[in-house]
């Protein structure tokens, strides 16, 4: 189903029907490539312009290009604390998806692996979140861990929550709300990958008298890294530059911005377009960097 | 059978069982606890997953009056009158409009573009492989703020088509994925057969290849559609004065959804739910077949 294609694409392995491109392999490129060149690459760029646009000394409210690579550093030196924080969030995010995620995708993809049709049909329940609204299922958790909710009247009979604590408007909610809604994203790949898993391996290592953890550290974690690397990359880049989660609708609050909040309320908001550019080019670059770094430190570069 | 034995062995490593499992032959190790706690954990974690979904459905039955935070009743009036509410259909319509055009141009052009990576060798092969990669990684709001930044500058109106530009843009990386994925699990001695009868290059593209690669390429435009319907941060950017029904919530959240938002999200979450459960039981069925014959 259209869940495969979270999970990135088996290997197209160079088959008998390949044939050498000529006018006919062009033909199909050309339209779909120009798209993207004029759709994705050309914003991109024009972005990297608008990064280094300065206020036009005539005409109130415009720009103009002249190299300003002090606009970096200026929203460097300004949003640093947002930007850290977005980054931080997002590994959290990432690690809880993940811990979340793992012995539910075990579970599914191994120990459920005589039953197909159970397979599908717990598949569909963990994937079911991302057929409401992403915005109406984050305002639902707001609700419920609302002040006058069941959860934080409940927590403060127990003591457990101050008088004057809340949920909402931190950054626990907005943490909590970035996991949830990246889980499925992290399950789909992790279940693609343990569902491949050879249990012959995992016998065999029984067989020589591993203890289960040693099992588990040495045959199967190292199998499912395809499926880790995938889903934490699925997880972490959107959770980095989400927006919806910290805005003050939502769950975040003053103390809880992200790096994506200050790119819209610069660009939509105050119009200053240099700033947002400039966030945005940096957001970019730091999550293609940091993406670059982690794959080829787990050792799967064939993934991408 | 091996598998809750695993099963036992992963939620040791997770959930932190305490102790090291002492050093007797392995495979029955687990089968206590594990036998157990593992589906209990996964139960757990499923309605935990279902919650704000059960919240979302059950406020679309609420008779609430400006905003639906509390509960107060039930009635079947925001599911009878959905357009009552101003802006809510009007939202949902161009959602609809726009999720279709996105997906039908990224979906023309994904497919083309992953008929070509598999079938044909040729020159940039990296470069366009990582150019259908970007878009995948890069953040929303990067390619949102890019695109009203490209628009601003060419001096574009935003409105319904600068959405569906954008629409189809981030679309087509995922068809390009998907469909990859049939084309090349295709036998190409399908394909060779149809040209060993003479079929025309053309004939044997559509009588053969094109036939085996539509469940893909309909995997590809629901997923498609899909990320277009429910896609918020791109559309903000672009949408200028007008509302997606994303964006409507998204402006409605300070005054307060109205439960008629709730009752169009839970038509779709069971539309939506019908025809994956359908799509998953028939082929079960056809599993079913194919082994028994």
């Amino acid at each position: 189903m259209a869940l495969t294609a979270f999970a990135g694409s088996p290997a197209a392995t160079g088959s008998s029907g390949v044939r050498r491109g000529g006018r006919i392999a062009l033909l199909l490129l050309i339209p779909g490539i120009a798209y993207l060149l004029l759709f994705f690459l050309a914003p991109l760029i024009s972005l990297v312009m608008t990064s280094l646009q300065s206020p036009s000394e005539t005409v109130f409210g415009q720009y103009d290009f002249t190299f300003n690579w002090a606009n970096y550093l200026q929203v460097v030196g300004q949003y640093s604390e947002q930007i850290l924080r977005s980054f931080l969030y997002a590994v959290l995010a990432t690690v809880f998806a993940l811990l979340f995620s793992y012995p539910l995708a075990y579970f599914i993809g191994v120990t459920m692996r005589r039953w197909p049709l159970v397979q599908s049909l717990l598949l569909i329940l963990v994937v079911a979140p991302l057929f409401i609204s992403f915005l109406l299922r984050t305002l639902a958790w707001k609700q419920i861990l609302s002040d006058e909710g069941f959860v934080v009247t409940t927590l403060k009979a127990l003591s457990l929550l101050g008088p004057q604590d809340h949920i909402t408007g931190t950054g626990i909610a907005v943490v909590f709300g970035l996991t949830y809604n990246f889980i499925p994203f992290m399950c789909l790949p992790l279940y693609t990958t343990l569902e491949r898993l050879d249990l012959r391996v995992v016998e065999a290592s029984r067989d020589l008298y591993a203890t289960p953890f040693t099992t588990f550290r040495t045959v199967i974690l190292p199998l499912s890294m395809p499926g880790i690397v995938s889903g934490t990359l699925l997880t972490f880049i959107p959770a980095a530059g989400d927006y919806v989660n910290a805005s003050s609708q939502f769950l975040g609050g003053t103390s809880s911005t992200m790096i994506g909040n200050v790119i819209q309320s610069n660009f939509l908001v105050q119009l200053n377009y240099p700033a947002a550019a400039a966030l945005s080019i940096l957001l970019m670059a730091t999550i293609l960097v940091l993406v670059g770094f982690y794959v080829r430190r787990s050792g799967t570069e064939d993934l991408l | 059978m091996s598998g809750q034995n695993q099963a036992g062995l992963v939620l040791g490593q997770e959930i932190g069982a305490e102790e090291q499992a002492p050093a007797r032959r392995p495979g029955r190790v687990g089968i206590g606890v594990g036998k157990w706690l593992l589906p209990v954990y996964c139960t757990l974690a499923l309605i935990f997953l279902l919650i704000p979904i059960v919240y979302t459905i059950v406020f679309s039955f609420n008779d609430s009056v400006r905003t639906n935070i509390s509960w107060r009743g039930f009635t079947l009036d925001n599911w009878l009158g959905v357009c009552n509410e101003p802006g809510v259909c009007e939202a949902f319509g161009n959602s609809i409009l726009i999720g279709v055009s996105a997906t039908v141009i990224a979906t023309v052009l994904g497919t083309m573009i992953a008929i070509a990576l598999v079938r044909y060798r040729f020159k940039f092969r990296a470069a366009t492989n990582l150019l259908l990669f970007l878009p995948m990684a890069t953040p929303e709001v990067v390619m949102g703020a890019g695109l009203a930044a490209q628009f601003l500058t060419a001096g574009v109106p935003k409105g319904i088509g600068t959405i569906i530009v954008a629409h189809a843009m981030f679309c087509l990386s995922f068809v390009v994925v998907t469909v990859k994925a049939r084309v090349a699990s295709l036998d190409p001695a399908l394909e060779d057969a149809g040209r060993d009868l003479y079929g025309s290059p053309s004939q044997v593209f559509w009588r053969i290849t094109f036939p085996l690669l539509v469940p893909g390429i309909l995997a590809a435009a629901l997923l498609s559609f899909s990320l277009s319907f429910d896609d918020f941060i791109i559309t903000y950017f672009n949408s200028g004065a007008v509302n997606t029904f994303p964006t409507f919530i998204y402006t409605a959240a300070t005054r307060g959804i109205p439960a008629e938002a709730n009752v169009i999200a839970s038509a779709v979450f069971l539309l939506a739910i019908a025809v994956v459960l359908i799509g998953q039981l028939s082929a079960n069925a056809r599993r079913k077949r194919a082994a028994i014959r």
